[in-house]
């Protein structure tokens, strides 16, 4: 057990540097210092700005720097407006954070429910619905559903209001940054409450006379969690992601929008930054989604 | 033997196995004809395809699929304008053509079929820049549908060589290349692949007019994207059903009839695990189609004045107040190749490899 902890950790740390190393070193393939402006600088100020931001070093020891500073919690500033990125991730995580945590809720829960809901009423009208649904739902890009559900409710109906400062209402953005993760946890909870239903252990649990929702809340949903669970990592990955496209619709001032303005702003350092600290998220996310399942589920033996 | 009756059961002697004839009857005629082979024998593919084809659901996607097929192939034919063409009546730039509602005409149309002309209608409306939107969705799909195929032949064939290697192989380098995929396989793929596409966009520059120059480096990226990040699952998919068909007696027969490595690979073991190759590949096409909406949403998608599925329904984000069909037409085209693609990798799955459905 803890050597496979241990493991996992350093090939957790593993992938976290080779991100780094990734997206620094693509970043500076890019032509073009940060000082190419419409506004020619005269030579000597350009050589007093690569002086003042190390850029006139060779890229490994700049590579360096840039590491030493993100050890120290120091991201640089964004190209684009000079502020400090650690002030601009700061302010924006927690509302990201709060999104994506109602979503995984939402989705986990909801799915879990309706996909085990589904197999006990198997080949019911009820399963056909949700089916029908989460086979739905796993077709349609989240963009498209926010900007549906954004013109719909938030537009034409007026029942939410519009995202702004001060009247921050979460619902549409989570439902549409749910739909997909939700479908297919409905879908995955419904083959695996299937496969548990079918197990000898329930039979005799029947057998036994105990009670059908003890059956079913104590043996079975119990046991067809767990597949539900391996793939909540890759579903963190999915809201990361999937954040930035909805936050962008809904204008959300999250990390997610932050990151697609940074993009089409071509603001590389702010990229950078971001990058890597999603990524750090998202392999921190997946490690402790594994440690965990192999936690629940002793049966899983340790390489 | 002199002396031996036929008919004669010779004494039986103890733990003697010998039969007693006398106790069996020769078979009936009727009884001959039921070991007659009836029906035709079946071969893997005919049976997976007669499976395939009850199942209702993947011979609706096939149907609808194909109806999407012909339409993309067939329409630029008869629609008399093309993806980037500014609407003109009579040579004359039709200003009047922005945003116009499905079958709808300008003014400077009407003009012109009162004057008994035929003018071939927007089925789809046109966009604000005075273009007929159904042909820029019929362009947007082929563009999407060139994307999601051509990723995924580039992740299958990266894929099934590395992945064919590295399992027959064994030992110690099937240890170092699936250390690598497990690497590649822990990134958090959708990031980087914004951050090789914002990279790439940057650094690939084609000469103009060429083959290159005409995809953009767009969506080049996004295909070195692909070859880069996305075959690292087929890889191990491969790798996996190698490790198990390798132990069979047919390859050790042949292996000890001195075929090479090559041979073996190629003529026993991929025939072996088509069925998976089919079927992940079929489902990799609605992921890299997705793939591609979303960089296109994100502003990495393919070059304009090139449309794409995902850039058209990005775009008409602008002005989706007053007219929401514009998001409407490529989203549901998205949602209907996705949601075909997806039902018949199922079903596929279904028919071929019904082991594969419990995962």
């Amino acid at each position: 057990m803890t050597r496979y902890v241990i493991k996992r950790i350093l090939l957790a740390i593993l992938t976290v540097l080779l991100i780094c190393i990734i997206t620094f070193f693509l970043m500076n393939a890019i032509p073009g210092g940060p000082f190419n402006k419409e506004k020619a600088l005269s030579p000597a100020t350009i050589e007093a700005l690569n002086a003042r931001y190390n850029l006139d070093k060779p890229l490994v020891v700049q590579f360096f720097l840039y590491m030493k500073g993100l050890l120290k919690g120091d991201l640089g500033v964004s190209l684009k407006n000079g502020r400090d990125i650690v002030d601009i991730l700061s302010e924006s995580f927690p509302i990201s954070c709060r999104l994506g945590l109602m979503a995984i809720t939402v989705a986990l829960i909801c799915g879990t429910v309706l996909g085990s809901f589904a197999a006990l009423m198997r080949n019911r009208l009820p399963d056909r619905i949700i089916i029908f649904f989460s086979t739905l739902f796993t077709a349609v890009p989240s963009f498209v559903l926010a900007t549906l559900l954004l013109l719909v409710f938030s537009i034409k109906l007026g029942w939410v209001p519009v995202w702004s400062a001060n009247s921050t209402n979460y619902v549409l953005p989570v439902i549409s940054l749910a739909a997909y993760p939700m479908a297919y946890t409905t879908r995955l909870a419904k083959t695996s409450m299937l496969d548990a239903l079918s197990q000898d252990y329930i039979r005799t649990a029947k057998a036994k006379g105990v009670k059908k929702w003890k059956v079913i809340f104590k043996h079975a949903l119990r046991n067809s969690l767990l597949p539900v669970i391996t793939y909540a990592g890759p579903q963190i990955a999915y809201i990361i992601t999937g954040s930035m496209v909805v936050e962008t619709v809904f204008t959300v001032g999250g990390i997610g929008s932050k990151f697609v303005s940074a993009i089409s702003n071509r603001d590389y350092t702010m990229i950078m930054a971001t990058t890597i600290f999603l990524a750090t998220l998202m392999v921190v996310a997946n490690l402790i989604c594994d440690l965990l399942y192999k936690l629940v589920d002793p049966r899983i033996k340790f390489e | 033997m002199a002396g031996y009756d036929l008919n004669k059961t010779p004494d039986k002697q103890i733990l003697s196995m010998q039969l007693d004839l006398s106790k069996f009857e020769k078979a009936t005629e009727e009884e001959k004809r039921q070991q007659d082979v009836m029906s035709e024998s079946t071969t893997f593919f005919k049976d997976g395809m007669r499976k395939l084809f009850k199942n209702p659901l993947a011979v609706g996607s096939i149907a609808v699929l194909c109806l999407i097929m012909a339409l993309i192939i067939v329409a630029p034919h008869f629609v008399p304008y093309s993806y980037q063409e500014i609407l003109s009546v009579e040579g004359k730039r039709d200003k009047g053509a922005k945003n116009l509602a499905p079958f709808e005409y300008s003014k400077a149309e009407q003009a012109y079929i009162a004057k008994g002309n035929y003018r071939f209608p927007h089925i789809f409306g046109t966009d604000e820049q005075c273009r007929d939107y159904f042909i820029r969705v019929i362009y947007g799909t082929r563009v999407s549908l060139v994307v999601g195929f051509f990723a995924s032949i580039i992740v299958l064939i990266i894929g099934l060589i590395y992945g064919s290697i590295s399992g027959y192989a064994g030992g110690r380098p099937d240890l170092i290349m699936m250390r690598i995929v497990d690497i590649i396989y822990s990134l958090p793929d959708m990031l980087v692949v914004i951050l090789l596409s914002v990279v790439l966009s940057q650094i690939l520059v084609f000469k103009s007019g060429s083959f290159l120059a005409m995809m953009g480096s767009n969506m080049v990226s996004l295909f070195i994207v692909f070859g880069l990040l996305y075959w690292v699952g087929m890889a191990r998919l491969i790798r996996a059903q190698i490790l198990s068909i390798k132990e069979n007696e047919y390859i050790l027969a042949a292996r000890s009839i001195g075929a090479k490595p090559g041979h073996i690979i190629r003529k026993h073991i991929l025939p072996n695990c088509l069925s998976v190759i089919i079927i992940s590949t079929a489902l990799q096409i609605p992921s890299a189609i997705f793939t591609e909406s979303y960089l296109s949403f994100v502003g990495l998608g393919v070059q304009a004045p090139m449309p794409s599925l995902g850039s058209l329904a990005n775009s008409a984000r602008e002005g989706l107040q007053s007219y929401p069909y514009k998001l409407v037409f490529p989203a549901l085209m998205i949602c209907l190749i996705v949601l075909s693609l997806n039902l018949l990798g199922d079903g596929l799955r279904d028919a071929f490899d019904p082991k594969l459905k419990s995962k």
